[in-house]
């Protein structure tokens, strides 16, 4: 029996028990029952959940418990008995085995796994049965419970609304513990890495050449500043150059200038910018504006210019960027009291005085939150760095330089053969957790900036 | 009641609004001069906001508006091309329904205008300007210590003295006032009356009200508007008194409106 057909087994249980509840609960008010408090489907549904919800949650932890119990069943036999001490070693001669249990034609290397496989399956396939048996009698015992509850005064109403609460909560928790287990699992890194590099090193160290070479037991070339700094210098200076007066002025222009037809047609042209995939700005950065950019450096002079330069990077992520600032700074002018602007423009203001004068400052927290927001998405920007950035961890302020970025580095690190012991593998994930660090503190305090401008307004 | 013998501030001849094929004012003529504060009474949607903001032009920041007729400011077309609309502007001022300060300190709200315009040439003429407008409008006792403090910190009754002193502060011929106490509470809208009586004469100033009491109270002229015309213009104790239209007696009396 596999594992699809209980669930639908369970289902199908599940289907009847609403059936049944629902009918019972119908024959109250056939029946003239002083007061029935909740519509025969209500009951339906609220037996419904008894009958499945505990026999679902109840396979979700068997089915993690299950194969421990059949690992401890197959080393309990006699065949177990002489399988290596060592536990890397038995761990994986028994995970061979229960890969061989399921797939037959599977090619081994251990032939203690050949022996074990039968034992294996039998475990299995034991425990599968128990566990289904238990789900169905929780399925039963769960519905008849309900079942019993129904009466006419039973509120079924109330507790299907908590119900559904309660499912609203648990969707919204999910996305949460997500984020804590991302961080849990990259501090967990982090902290191996930082067993052997110290943190000292790393926050404040100015040579980035990681390599496995340990002196004086400790890992050298992790010091991360050049990656900091061309993280900065890219996605912070240059990219921001680009996007911030480019955003604002497209949104003056559409808030304030364009006629209703020309911002029709402008501003999902301005929002289709943002649905690029990066990659494809990656290709124009490393393409066409990084070689342009370096011609255009020889021609002035400047002999070292590199293909892969921090402007190309630069230039083509505040583009990226454009339509993140517009439409934040878009949205905050938009907020500003019309009566604001009529207050100016009565006083005699011009337009562009108007603008430059009330609206801007006006709006310029809700700009000022989105510039962040923009820059917390620009740092964390990856492919773009990568195609068009380069490798070399120089520090310097040669725009035409190559230079590398915290998000490259990580792919650097992580691709090809690696080893999740070697301190460089180990410094993707501190430089991973930084990252995360900065741009989570960006963000709070955009949303911050944002969140209080929009309460000066309402 | 002195009849007046100056020629008029403002002139509007057979003025007609429109926002786009409607048509919300159908020929209104009226005179503003300066010795007299002319309040425009009528019910919701008759037009009286509507005209009042042909008077400065307000209306050409609504796309869809179009003024036809004639309004002179001292005899000028104000709707000729040669007017610079900032400039008159400058010379029309406007105090809006809601308040709206600036969010800028209380000083350079009131500055605004004077920097703009370049009227002042130092610091210290500012200063002056900002001094004297704010003392005018009745409120420099109550914020001359807080000056850099922001406008929008005031209370309601405080930003809308605010605001007059910040239109003031241009200079202006004429001052617009748009149901500038309808936002405010009785004690504020009685500080806001009392300052309109010590503005008359050196502004011409119209009011628009919902409010007929404060229109007896504040004004010397009197206009009604109904449905986009003025049905009767004179002075106001005859239009309270007196009146010589069935409809604006029906609309004193309470009986629509």
């Amino acid at each position: 029996m596999t594992s699809t057909a209980i669930l639908f087994l369970i289902a199908g249980l599940g289907l009847i028990t609403w059936v049944f509840a629902r009918a019972r609960a119908g024959r109250f008010i056939q029946s003239g029952a002083a007061s029935v408090h909740s519509l025969p489907s209500y009951h339906g549904w609220y037996a419904a959940m008894w009958a499945v919800v505990p026999a679902i949650l109840f396979l979700l932890v068997w089915s993690s418990v299950a194969p421990a119990l059949g690992s401890f069943a197959v080393l309990e036999s006699p065949l177990a008995a002489d399988l290596p001490a060592d536990p890397f070693a038995r761990a994986a001669i028994l995970s061979e085995a229960r890969e061989l249990s399921r797939n037959a034609d599977l090619k081994v290397f251990n032939d203690a796994a050949v022996q074990l496989a039968p034992l294996y399956a039998d475990a299995d396939r034991r425990y599968m049965l128990i566990g289904a048996l238990a789900a169905f009698l929780l399925c039963f015992a769960g519905g008849a419970y309900a079942f019993t509850r129904i009466r006419p005064d039973f509120r079924a109403r109330t507790q299907v609304e908590r119900t559904v609460m309660l499912a609203l909560l648990l969707a919204s928790l999910i996305a949460i513990l997500a984020t804590l287990g991302i961080v849990a699992s990259l501090i967990f890194e982090t902290i191996r890495f930082f067993q052997l590099v110290s943190p000292f090193e790393f926050l404040f160290g100015l040579n980035w050449n990681p390599s496995d070479k340990v002196v004086d037991g400790q890992a050298t070339g992790f010091g991360a500043v050049p990656l900091f700094w061309g993280t900065v210098f890219i996605g912070a200076i240059i990219a921001m150059i680009v996007a911030i007066p480019l955003g604002l002025m497209s949104a003056v222009y559409l808030t304030q200038y364009a006629s209703a037809n020309v911002r029709k047609w402008m501003k999902p042209i301005l929002e289709i910018l943002a649905g690029v995939p990066t990659v494809v700005y990656g290709y124009f950065a490393a393409l066409t504006v990084a070689p342009a950019l370096r011609n255009f450096a020889v021609m002035i002079g400047i002999s070292d210019a590199s293909s892969e330069s921090a402007l190309a990077a630069g230039l083509v992520m505040g583009v990226m960027i454009i339509p993140f600032v517009s439409s934040m700074a878009d949205d905050s002018i938009a907020a500003v009291p019309g009566s604001m602007r009529d207050g100016s423009l009565a006083m005699g203001a011009t337009k562009s005085e108007t603008i430059k004068q009330v609206l801007i400052p006006a709006a310029l927290p809700g700009v000022v939150g989105g510039v962040l927001l923009a820059v917390s998405r620009a740092i964390g920007e990856t492919m773009i760095v990568v195609m068009a950035a380069g490798l070399a961890a120089n520090l310097t302020a040669n725009p035409f330089a190559s230079v590398t970025t915290v998000t490259t580095q990580i792919v650097q690190l992580l691709t090809g053969d690696t080893d999740f012991n070697s301190p460089m593998t180990l410094a993707a994930f501190a430089l991973g957790l930084t990252l995360f660090i900065v741009t989570l503190l960006l963000n709070i305090v955009a949303l911050q900036i944002v969140k209080r401008y929009r309460e000066a307004y309402d | 009641m002195t009849e007046t013998v100056s020629a008029p501030k403002m002139s509007a001849h057979d003025v007609k609004v429109f926002y786009g094929d409607k048509q919300a004012i159908k020929g209104v003529s009226i005179d503003i001069d300066m010795d007299n504060v002319v309040a425009f009474i009528g019910p919701s949607g008759c037009g009286k906001s509507t005209f009042l903001r042909t008077l400065n032009r307000m209306n050409d920041t609504i796309p869809t508006a179009r003024v036809e007729g004639d309004i002179t400011l001292d005899g000028e077309n104000i709707y000729s091309s040669k007017m610079d609309v900032v400039q008159l502007r400058a010379r029309v001022g406007m105090v809006f329904q809601k308040p709206n300060p600036f969010p800028k300190s209380i000083y350079d709200n009131v500055a605004y205008g004077p920097r703009i315009h370049g009227l002042a040439p130092n610091k210290a003429e500012l200063d002056q300007i900002v001094e004297n407008s704010l003392v005018r409008a009745g409120l420099w006792n109550e914020v001359k210590d807080r000056l850099s403090e922001s406008g929008t910190a005031l209370s309601g009754g405080q930003q809308q003295r605010l605001c007059i002193a910040r239109a003031i502060a241009v200079d202006p011929e004429v001052i617009l006032m748009d149901e500038p106490c309808s936002a405010l509470d009785p004690i504020a809208t009685a500080k806001i009356e009392e300052l309109i009586h010590e503005l008359r004469g050196r502004y011409a100033i119209v009011i628009v009200t919902h409010n007929m009491q404060q229109a007896a109270r504040v004004s010397q002229k009197t206009a009604f508007f109904h449905l986009g015309t003025m049905v009767e213009y004179g002075d106001t104790s005859d239009i309270f008194t007196n009146p010589r239209e069935e409809r604006t007696r029906d609309y004193i009396t309470g009986r629509y409106g």
